[in-house]
């Protein structure tokens, strides 16, 4: 068991320094992700320009690796199509699920990091948590954004 | 000497846990090539070989249905199966067998509890009183028994060091209340409460009181004789015993005039399809083939428990909690969840920065096995403004050594994650 493959550099950074971790009081979508085995809890925030992903932030608090995954997550959606992020959606449940995954993890830049959370079923959960929290944000856009 | 040749002395001895720990075959296996270092004790405990020799010489021996057949067997095994519930009412001072229930364990024995004694009484307007600190297994069965009945669940506050609240108590215990479900040691923080106060005062007003026992048992000499409580609830695998078993203590004139809980076969004298005739105490509550294994396996784990002495045992890990307090006081940035100044082996504590979910990993890389999460005790943990804690809990196996390296555990995970 090498800890050294769940708690990459990039992760502990991005714990340490969670990325686009900010309200948006304009989003276009918004939802909420909870897993209550753990308490982790996030707010994911979507501003589209057309179906171009503009903006993306989130909120809460979380594990490591939940809160790197969905900094993460904010940096590498930024800009996409939604098929595109709904691509990499699936591409991320492979990469965090499947042992005989092909995916090519170079190609995914700075979220290759969380390769390793395969290696611990326990923790897979905390990493797609923010993922599947985005494909319900994105697929409930119609409905209106409360701004307080 | 092996722990086999302990027995209770008038002037107990300090245990030899060096021979204890031999007798837990799984204590010296290891996780990620590290010596197992097991600290989630009051999530389930681990079992001696002689407890694993009750349950599988009686499958290799002995097994049989039991209450039924004429043949050796069988009555070899219902012989086994009552002996050990023999053992299981001497091990609570119940005055009774006709008292001791077999269940699964202590979630059946309070939902038992709700479905056959609470939701035929409870009408509209009627309370039920719990604490604050609850493990959800004393919640969700009496809001259940609230929905079915419109009776209303009240809950005792807790205090900022973990107690429960026992002027609120007071204040809360009326001509409404009908049944005070109380936890005698608090899972999610080890606080003990002083669960006598509590009954004298519910007794006063007639109000039964059910104790959820599920983390007492292990630790304290139970007696439910001196403790004047009318159910109490504790499960097997938390006390040695094996799985999917566990026990529900009930006073004798309340457990008769209980309607079954479940119907089949054992929990009847006669059956024809115009009238069934139940069967007396306990098995009325035992429909079906019980579990026969776990409940010798259960026979044993108390004979061990009291061989060594509960009070030996509540000596050393009373020893292993303050060790445990005073070194991960000193660890920077933690913080312990659950102060009360009684408390059963167990350390709840959050670190500052790292979040318990990481902790446990962490620690887990270092062969430390603790819980972490919610503990199934949400309330209380929002009650401190947390979403989980790390658990660090301690039988009489453990040593201050393991202590030491769960701190040392704690010291990585700080360098991991800064």
């Amino acid at each position: 068991m090498d800890l050294s493959e769940l708690y990459r550099d990039v992760i502990v950074d991005h714990n340490r320094n969670p990325r686009n971790f900010r309200p948006m009081p304009a989003a276009d979508c918004h939802a909420e992700g909870f897993n209550p085995l753990c308490g982790d809890r996030l707010t994911l925030f979507v501003k589209l320009d057309g179906d171009r992903i503009s903006d993306v932030s989130f909120q809460g608090s979380g594990c490591a690796i939940s809160v790197a995954s969905a900094s993460l997550l904010t940096e590498s959606v930024r800009g996409r199509t939604i098929p595109e992020a709904e691509r990499l959606f699936a591409t991320m449940h492979a990469l965090l699920t499947r042992n005989d995954a092909t995916v090519d993890v170079a190609a995914l830049g700075k979220l290759g990091a969380l390769s390793g959370v395969r290696e611990f079923p326990a923790r897979v959960k905390c990493a797609s948590l923010c993922w599947h929290t985005l494909d319900a944000a994105l697929h409930r856009q119609s409905e209106p954004v409360r701004t307080e | 000497m092996s722990a086999a040749n302990v027995t209770p002395v008038s002037a107990p001895a300090p245990l030899d846990v060096v021979a204890i720990r031999r007798e837990f075959p799984v204590l010296s296996t290891s996780v990620h090539g590290k010596p197992l270092c097991y600290l989630d004790n009051a999530a389930s405990s681990q079992r001696p070989q002689r407890v694993i020799d009750a349950v599988s010489n009686y499958y290799e021996t002995t097994h049989a249905n039991v209450h039924r057949g004429v043949h050796l067997l069988s009555q070899q095994a219902t012989d086994l199966f009552e002996g050990a519930r023999e053992k299981l009412r001497r091990f609570v001072n119940a005055r009774s067998t006709r008292e001791v229930i077999f269940v699964r364990g202590t979630t059946e024995a309070i939902n038992l509890v709700a479905q056959s004694y609470a939701r035929p009484r409870l009408r509209s307007g009627d309370e039920i009183l719990i604490s604050w600190l609850e493990h959800h297994a004393n919640i969700v069965p009496w809001q259940m028994v609230c929905e079915q009945t419109g009776a209303r669940l009240r809950v005792i506050p807790m205090t900022r060091a973990g107690e429960v609240d026992f002027a609120a108590f007071k204040e809360l215990l009326t001509d409404r209340t009908r049944l005070l479900a109380l936890t005698h040691v608090s899972n999610a923080l080890g606080t003990i409460v002083p669960v006598q106060r509590f009954i004298a005062e519910a007794r006063r007003r007639s109000v039964p009181v059910l104790l959820d026992g599920a983390q007492a048992a292990p630790h304290l000499e139970v007696d439910v004789q001196a403790l004047d409580c009318d159910f109490y609830c504790f499960s097997g695998h938390k006390m040695c015993g094996p799985t999917g078993i566990g026990v529900l203590y009930g006073r004798e004139s309340l457990l008769a005039a209980m309607p079954p809980w479940q119907g089949g076969g054992d929990m009847i004298l006669a059956v024809s399809f115009e009238r069934t005739i139940y069967n007396d105490l306990p098995f009325k509550f035992e429909a079906g083939t019980p579990h026969i294994a776990g409940a010798i396996g259960l026979g044993a784990a108390v004979d061990y428990l009291q061989a060594i002495g509960l009070d030996r045992i509540a000596d050393l890990e009373h020893d292993l909690l303050e060790y445990a307090t005073a070194r991960l006081a000193a660890v920077p940035g933690l913080e312990i969840v659950g102060t009360a100044p009684r408390k059963a082996a167990v350390v709840s504590f959050t670190m500052q920065g790292i979040h318990p979910h990481d902790l446990g990993t962490i620690l887990d890389s270092e062969g430390v096995a603790i819980r972490t999460g919610h503990h199934c005790a949400m309330p209380v943990m929002e009650f401190y403004g947390v979403p989980a804690t790390a658990r660090a809990s301690f039988a009489f196996y453990n040593t201050r050594a393991e202590i030491d390296r769960l701190v040392d555990a704690l010291a990585l995970a700080r360098e991991v994650l800064g």
